[in-house]
């Protein structure tokens, strides 16, 4: 996992809430078994009509989308299925960030875990980057702060840990791989209280 | 004697490995790990690249489940296509090198991995449970914290036995009454959604208590814990109870004779204590609901069945509708359904099909309607069959097949065609979810069966007078 620190980018903005990860990727394409190359699976039934063309009109498609690393979605993004697809698919296709007024708890995990940062604002400032598709902004891991396009600044939280996983792209395995004589301990302890208090 | 706890926080303690430092959540201990063929292949081969081993493979199982074909073809299994079958032949070889069983196509043990953990026992009160896949809240009804987790979370299973978590706040979500005839736990849970939101729970481990939870026999506990998720928390738990205990004894990892009273009296000691305080409280009355329908693309989106659909509130209920080619101010009641589907780990046990075959015993389906009945697993399959329910399925016009996710997730083949509407026994209705167009009501297994009846969505309610 590469550090993230610091991320300037053009926006996408799609607003719908509720977006899940039956939308983000559609379960067809999780017949794999390698995390890359979901990219292009990415809203598959958004991105592209029945016959398979691109959807002009989808906010992804659109020319000046292009190269964009910052997605701006809808409230309780990422709900539904726990598939880490979700995440793997946002960052084949170039995504580094996602900004929501609300990021659903599996999928914010996931995300973090795979280098994708979670920004959640507060509304008012979620609402100032929905009506500027395309703005320049950027995100600061470190501070926890996004600019926004009028001048201002808006600020979110991460958890500490999540935080300094992004910064040093050492994630949760490699903490508890050095936990390995609590871990014994809590097992030789627990096998013979059969896991109950 | 501490402070009086929940049964959420009693299962915490017991398993915090390593307690919450300034800089890091707590380290929690898994007791049981379930995986399957679509989300573990890239957790393996994170082991490999990392040079790691299986920590305990004796606390591990596999199944294959989610894209598996439920059709055979001259004996053969149909599968769909190279892909999905190379991600159970992924899965034979990671379980071979490991040493984790697995449970085959066509083993006496496979199955759904949510119905497989309860009827085999693997599933118990106060373990902790986790498995790639977000309905793993199922396991819950046992008074289990068990939940979904994302593949790079399933390798740090895989080779500490742990993971890190952020404690969640709890829910206790009191439900009063008593649910009507022909009203099961599969409409409560579409009822408790529908009320508080698809966001409810976020954050939350939920526990359902009351009079109407302690009435609900083990299945339809799971079916209630099974779709937290979709009221957006991770987890649900019910305290277990001489319910509980009664389906566990004599399952095949239950230890028996004193093995078992040991067990049941350290169970008894895990529901919440009296005066433990939840971070939030709701309340829900059951007598008042009817059979429930969904009209929209997320699981909130519901009505009874005899109610108007309500007029959309917002731009995404206008889009739903839009996507359902649903009418706001009529019941859904006579909406043509292409496809029923009776299956999945919400309704797939041996006593939704016994439900189902209620309703159709005797009748025949409409010809326009495509019903297909896929048991949860091969257990219920067989005690479906020892009952004479396939034949009862057949004779009404249904397919019998075999066990798996099939159509609740469409991964197999099994699938609907752009517009085609399925009443369907699964617990997500989102876009395409059943198929690319496809369009999915929500319901219990009774009124599924009865709409298969009438080609419509339909009230299971006059089919099941005697
Ligand atoms: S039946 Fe559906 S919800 Fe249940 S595990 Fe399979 S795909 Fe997931």
């Amino acid at each position: 996992m590469e550090p993230v620190v610091r991320i300037a980018s053009r926006t996408v903005v799609l607003p719908a809430d509720n977006v899940d990860t039956d939308q983000i990727i559609p379960a067809r394409f999780l017949t794999g078994t390698r995390r890359d190359g979901l990219g292009a699976s990415l809203f598959a039934d958004w991105r592209r009509d029945g016959a398979g063309e691109l959807r002009a009109d989808f906010p992804l498609n659109r020319p000046e989308a292009a190269g964009a690393r910052i997605l701006v979605a809808g409230a309780n993004f990422g709900c539904g299925s726990s598939r880490e697809h979700a995440p793997w698919a946002l960052t084949d296709y170039g995504f580094a960030a996602v900004v929501s007024p609300s990021i659903a708890d599996i999928f914010k995990g996931n995300a973090v875990r795979n280098g994708l940062v979670p920004v959640e604002i507060e509304p008012a400032a979620h609402r100032e980057l929905v009506s500027r598709p395309g703005a320049e902004i950027v995100i600061d891991v470190e501070t926890g702060t996004v600019s926004l396009p009028d001048g201002g600044s808006a600020r979110f939280d991460l958890p500490p840990f999540a935080r300094r996983c992004l910064l040093t792209g050492r994630g949760p395995l490699d903490f508890l791989l050095e936990q390995e004589a609590a871990i014994l301990r809590h097992e030789q302890g627990k096998d013979d209280r059969a896991e109950t208090p | 004697m501490g402070p009086p706890r929940t049964l959420f926080d009693k299962i915490w303690d017991a398993h915090e490995a390593v307690p919450a430092g300034p800089d890091h959540p707590a380290v929690i201990y898994v007791d049981t790990h379930l995986i399957h063929e679509v989300t573990s292949p890239q957790a393996f081969a994170l082991l490999r690249e990392r040079g790691l081993r299986v920590r305990r493979p004796d606390r591990t199982w596999a199944t294959v489940d989610h894209s598996i074909p439920t059709r055979f073809v001259e004996g053969r299994p149909a599968f769909l296509n190279r892909a999905t079958r190379n991600q159970v032949e992924t899965l034979e070889r990671n379980c071979g090198e490991h040493g984790i069983p697995l449970f085959r196509m066509g083993d006496p043990g496979q199955g759904i991995v949510h119905v497989i953990g309860p009827e085999l026992g693997l599933t118990q009160p106060g373990r902790t449970i986790v498995c790639g896949d977000s309905h793993t809240s199922t396991h819950g009804a046992f008074g289990a914290w068990a939940f979904g987790i994302g593949t790079t979370e399933v390798a740090q299973v895989l080779a500490t036995q742990c993971l890190l978590q952020e404690r969640p706040r709890t829910l206790g979500i009191e439900i009063s009454g008593r649910l009507g005839a022909g009203v099961s736990a599969k409409d409560l849970i579409l009822g408790v959604i529908r009320r508080f939101g698809v966001a409810a729970g976020r954050g939350h481990v939920i526990e359902y208590r009351g009079a109407a939870v302690r009435a609900l026999d083990m299945e339809a506990r799971m079916t209630l814990c099974n779709m937290s998720i979709e009221a957006g928390a991770r987890a649900g738990l019910i305290a277990p109870d001489e319910t509980t205990f009664a389906y566990l004894e004599g399952k095949e990892h239950v230890p028996s004779g004193d093995g078992f009273a040991g067990l049941v009296a350290r169970w008894s000691r895990l529901p919440t204590d009296e005066g433990a305080a939840f971070d939030r409280v709701l309340s829900f009355d059951a007598g008042s609901l009817e059979p429930m329908v969904t009209w929209g693309t997320n699981p909130g989106m519901s009505c009874g069945i005899s109610e108007a659909v309500p007029a959309p509130a917002d731009a995404e209920e206008r889009a739903a509708l839009d996507y359902m080619g649903i009418e706001a101010g009529r019941p859904l009641l006579g909406r043509p359904a292409d496809v029923v589907f009776i299956g999945s780990c919400t309704n797939a046990r041996i006593s939704d099909l016994r439900a189902a075959a209620r309703v159709l015993a005797g009748r025949r389906t409409n010809p326009a309607t495509q019903l297909l009945v896929v048991p949860g697993s091969a257990q219920v399959r067989r005690q479906a069959e020892a009952e004479g329910l396939d034949e009862v399925f057949r004779s009404a016009g249904a397919e019998w097949r075999a066990p798996g996710c099939s159509m609740c997730i469409a991964m197999n083949g099994d699938r609907l065609s752009p517009k085609e509407l399925a009443v369907s026994t699964s617990n997500r209705n989102f876009e395409g979810r059943q198929g690319p167009g496809g369009r999915t009501v929500l319901a219990s297994p009774v009124t599924a069966a009865a709409s298969a009846l009438a080609g419509a969505v339909a009230d299971p309610r006059p089919f099941l007078q005697d």
